[in-house]
């Protein structure tokens, strides 16, 4: 198909306006599906993504639309994946910005929208729910015309559930979206911008052709990490795999790659011909780190195996998902696993859990320091308790979070940001009653309890977004608790120096509370370098006897302490100290929640 | 393992009222029965005879209520039994009269073990018990001046309500009276029994406050009283015979000696094997007027097992417990780990014995120091016989 007959466009919106059912009415209008073969969410195939009304991975559907061929490609609306939703936008030359006209625009909508400025998109507004009862079209039209500066009379308003102004939707991509660029006679390239792993098939790439024309077969190779393979197959999607004979500059589709190992074709590569290669990549290509680190450990120290082969096989269709192998004193053996963010590791845990039936137990997350010791040495460290103890300087990442409240909870904002340690950045009012509020603040503060805050604080009226912004050093040091003399690997942290005092001592209070009394007292202690900083001590028990025993009851009273012997094989042991498993839970657990 | 049993217990089961907190096999309102179980309980002696020796280092009569048994069943039941060194009654203080005390003194009994449980009524009252603390003390005088001199005193501690001074009345009036032997339980809450469905919450709330109450009994006793098992103390020996006033019947239990117990609900252990009889009276008279052997809980007590058992119950005794034999049993890394906690002491020769530290925690030492083995004793019901 010629160029100027291709539109390329994503949806993207803050989670909840109703990206996903604008896809299934685009599909359904197009007739691209049969009634009979559509469904709610149909570009959303992962069970965990229809329950969360969510997208983890980027989909892509190729409709027919009055003489026009548009792909569509369905993006991660989430911060975790923010390079990969700027791969798949970079894949478009337009993106229709949805916004719910009840809610106006929330923080996701104006990072979205700053990604496809990036990205040089034409954006078209869309105000989508106009037919809820406490929708206002016209002042999430206005806010919309304000973010984009366009005309609020170009703001298109639908409701998707409906389908009503759907079509409209549709001629405004075709007329205000240009169409691709790039030379169809050129070097083929085109660039990566999601992957996923077929049990049968090896790894898919989705790609978007920019130059020349693809062909089956096809000697190829990416550019960036140099991974050779042969299109086994190529297509586009209907929402289905459909097999073509080419694909040609301008066009979305997929190449079948066979390779087993979905790491070596990262987003954001090109792919070139082997025997005809381009000189130059499409350029943007990151190689994304993990920036957010927990212990992942099997409850049932048996489980190891099964933990080791579920990560592997999560790894084959999530290239930025780490995992290295763990051994705590207190858990056993595990993973130390990187991810994206928070909701990642989420998702993560959750796949693992329900996917895989497994029982995790999961340390309080941490975020990648880049250290620096007295004698020189740079390094990555990923894990408290590997945190050298000779250190010149420690740098954290750190983020810009944009918060999006009615005015009444500014103050409340600003005051949880504060204590974060975040740097006001700047505010503005998005209208007359909401305020955009931004701050620099440390990564992991946000890491630890930092949504449920936002959220309880302002009654759940907040939206919350953040950028990485790199690494900037802290006055941060290692917080180790040591259990009767001995550290427990799995509670050290790296925390603020202000902070350290405040959180040792809540650390050690729980301790206390939840480890039961031994046969000798065992103090508790939470310690920076060889400073003890707050200390409790959890007293011995003064009896532990069975009252009596004659004749009649030996049995019975055998039985019971082989009973209480095979009990504290469930114990979780801790240097000298014996802890139950619940008691360890609920003191990893003092970090509160971890869910976004 | 010997020649011959040398140990027996005898199973009374009858009692008046069956208290809260009792989980023994009694027996209420079967008085029409006592001829007849006194018939069958000689039957089943008959039966087992052939295990036993001639003569026995012991014979212990516990209940129910042994003493409530009619009195010319008693003598009859203690006519029949093979002669001992030591022959042992439990008594309830409310059923001990003079004449009692004669009969049995008249029977060969020679050591009497009272259930006193406590000397303040309204702590009686709350264990349902019927006897007054006069019933006590007059039931003491009874047997005293009946001749018997190794006497024994129940009592319990950790009632809901009792207080430490409550606890230190009772020793007082237990070593005031003069027992040679003192037995202290603390009161054990047993799931689904009706006592702790009265009682669960507040025995619950004083659990704390009591924990230095099993302290408070061994050093109140410390002065007269030999501590020699985790619940038991006796006089120091005394007198011209320098007489060793532990209870041997029980000693012998606590060293993993073989017994053979006769009545309903008793068990036996003998050459590696343990058996509980019914404890349905009806079950047990049935088959004994039968000439049968009552039906039977069977376990199988291997070496490993029994070498656990010997190590769990040596534990209990100030005598030091000697390793061998008992490998299997023990995790020596644990007992390096209680060697530093002080919590035992191994000699040269390779005896253990707990510190006092290590007896007030006796129950999680033995677990502790217990290694791990697979549960591998086998329960079968076997109907009319052991093998």
């Amino acid at each position: 198909m010629s160029l100027a007959r291709i539109r390329n466009f994503s949806i993207i919106a803050h989670i909840d306006h109703g990206k996903s059912t604008l896809a299934d009415r685009v599909i359904e209008i197009t007739e691209t599906l049969s009634g009979r073969e559509m469904r709610d969410q149909v570009l959303d195939s992962m069970e965990l993504e229809r329950e969360r009304g969510i997208t983890i991975k980027a989909q892509a559907v190729r409709v027919a639309w009055k003489g026009f061929q548009l792909n569509l490609i369905d993006t991660p609306g989430h911060v975790d994946f923010t390079y990969e939703v700027s791969r798949a936008l970079q894949a478009c030359e337009g993106a229709v910005l949805l916004v719910d006209a009840a809610q106006g625009i929330q923080a996701q909508t104006i990072a979205n929208a700053y990604l496809a400025i990036e990205n040089n998109l034409e954006i078209v507004p869309v105000v989508n729910k106009i037919d809820l009862p406490q929708a206002d079209p016209d002042a999430a039209a206005a806010e919309l015309a304000d973010l984009v500066g366009c005309d609020p009379g170009d703001v298109v308003r639908i409701s998707a559930k409906s389908g009503s102004g759907v079509e409209a939707v549709l001629d405004a991509v075709v007329a205000r979206v240009p169409p691709p660029g790039g030379d169809p006679a050129g070097p083929a390239r085109a660039l990566i911008f999601d992957s996923n792993y077929d049990q049968y098939r090896g790894v898919v790439a989705f790609v978007r052709a920019v130059d020349g024309v693809f062909s089956p077969g096809e000697s190829l190779k990416t550019m960036a990490t140099g991974t050779a393979f042969e299109a086994e197959e190529l297509g586009f999607f209907s929402p289905e795999r459909e097999p073509t004979r080419a694909l040609s500059a301008g066009e979305v589709g997929y190449v079948i790659t066979g390779l087993k190992d979905v790491s070596r074709l990262r987003v954001g590569d090109t792919i070139t011909s082997e025997t005809r290669p381009a000189s130059e990549a499409v350029p943007g290509y990151k190689d994304v780190k993990p920036m957010v680190f927990a212990g992942l450990f099997p409850s049932d120290s048996d489980a190891y195996p099964e933990l080791r082969d579920a990560l592997a096989r999560l790894k084959l269709n999530d290239a930025s998902l780490t995992y290295e192998p763990e051994t705590s004193q207190a858990l056993g053996f595990g993973f130390r696993c990187g991810f994206l963010g928070l909701l990642h590791m989420d998702i993560v845990r959750e796949r693992l859990e329900r996917e895989f039936d497994l029982d995790l137990i999961v340390t309080a997350p941490n975020v990648a320091y880049q250290v620096t010791t007295k004698a020189g040495q740079e390094k990555e460290v990923h894990n408290p308790s590997e945190m050298p103890s000779d250190l010149l300087e420690v740098e954290e990442p750190y983020i810009r979070a944009s918060v999006i409240v009615p005015k009444e909870y500014v103050g409340a904002v600003m005051e949880l940001n504060q204590e974060r340690r975040g740097d006001f950045h700047h505010m503005e009012y998005l209208s007359e009653d909401r305020v955009l509020i931004v701050y620099e603040i440390p990564l992991a503060e946000v890491v630890f309890d930092f949504y449920d805050q936002l959220k309880s604080r302002t009654r759940g009226y907040a939206s919350f977004d953040y950028d990485l912004i790199g690494f900037r050093p802290g006055e941060l040091v290692k917080l180790d608790i040591m259990l009767a003399g001995d550290p427990v690997d799995a509670l050290s942290l790296v925390i603020h120096r202000e902070k350290a005092y405040a959180r040792g001592k809540a650390l050690v209070e729980r301790l206390r509370a939840e480890i039961p009394r031994q046969m000798f007292d065992v103090p508790v202690q939470a310690t920076i370098g060889s400073r003890v900083i707050a200390r409790e001590t959890i007293k011995a028990k003064r009896k532990d006897v069975l009252a009596k025993c004659y004749g009649g009851d030996i049995s019975r009273k055998r039985k019971l302490i082989e009973k209480q012997k095979e009990g504290k094989k469930r114990m979780r042991q801790l240097g000298s100290v014996e802890v139950p498993q619940e008691a360890f839970l609920a003191v990893l657990n003092l970090d509160g929640e971890r869910k976004p | 393992m010997s020649d011959g049993v040398r140990h027996l217990y005898v199973h009374l089961p009858f009692c008046r009222h069956r208290c809260g907190y009792c989980d023994f096999v009694t027996v209420v309102g079967q008085d029409r029965h006592h001829a007849a179980y006194v018939d069958a309980l000689l039957a089943e002696l008959e039966l087992e005879r052939y295990r036993l020796l001639p003569r026995l280092e012991t014979v212990f009569l516990g209940g129910g209520t042994p003493t409530l048994t009619r009195a010319d069943e008693l003598a009859r039941l203690l006519a029949g039994l093979p002669p001992a060194d030591e022959v042992t009654v439990e008594a309830n203080p409310e059923t001990v009269t003079s004449a009692l005390a004669g009969l049995l003194r008249a029977a060969g009994v020679n050591r009497i073990s009272l259930g006193a449980q406590s000397f303040q009524p309204e702590l009686l009252a709350v264990l349902e018990r019927r006897a007054q603390p006069e019933d006590v003390r007059r039931a003491f005088y009874h047997l005293r001046d009946a001749g018997f001199d190794n006497i024994s005193l129940d009592l319990i501690y950790g009632i809901p309500g009792q207080r430490p001074d409550d606890i230190r009345r009772d020793l007082g009036e237990a070593v005031a009276l003069g027992a040679e032997h003192l037995s202290c339980y603390e009161l054990e809450a047993k799931p689904g029994t009706r006592f702790t469905r009265a009682h669960g919450d507040e025995l619950a709330r004083q659990a704390d406050a009591m924990e230095g109450s099993f302290e408070l009994v061994v050093d109140t006793l410390a002065a007269g009283y030999r501590w020699y098992e985790t619940a038991n103390f006796c006089r120091h020996p005394s007198g011209i015979d320098q007489r060793d006033l532990r209870a041997r019947h029980n000693l012998a239990y606590w060293r993993g000696r073989e017994y053979l117990g006769i009545g309903v609900g008793a068990v036996s252990t003998v050459a590696g094997r343990r058996w509980r009889n019914t404890p349905g009276l009806q079950r047990y008279l049935v088959a004994l007027g039968a000439g049968e052997i009552p039906a039977r809980d069977v376990e199988l007590i291997d070496d490993a097992t029994l070498a656990i058992e010997r190590l769990m119950l040596g534990l209990r005794l100030d005598e030091p417990l000697d390793r061998r034999g008992l490998e299997s049993a023990i995790d020596d890394e644990a007992l390096e780990r209680l060697s530093h906690l002080r919590l035992i002491v191994e000699d040269p020769a390779g005896h253990l014995t707990l510190t006092r530290r290590g007896r007030f925690l006796g129950g999680a030492v033995t677990t502790e120091l217990m290694s791990e083995m697979p549960a591998n004793t086998r329960v079968s019901t076997e109907v009319s016989t052991i093998g």
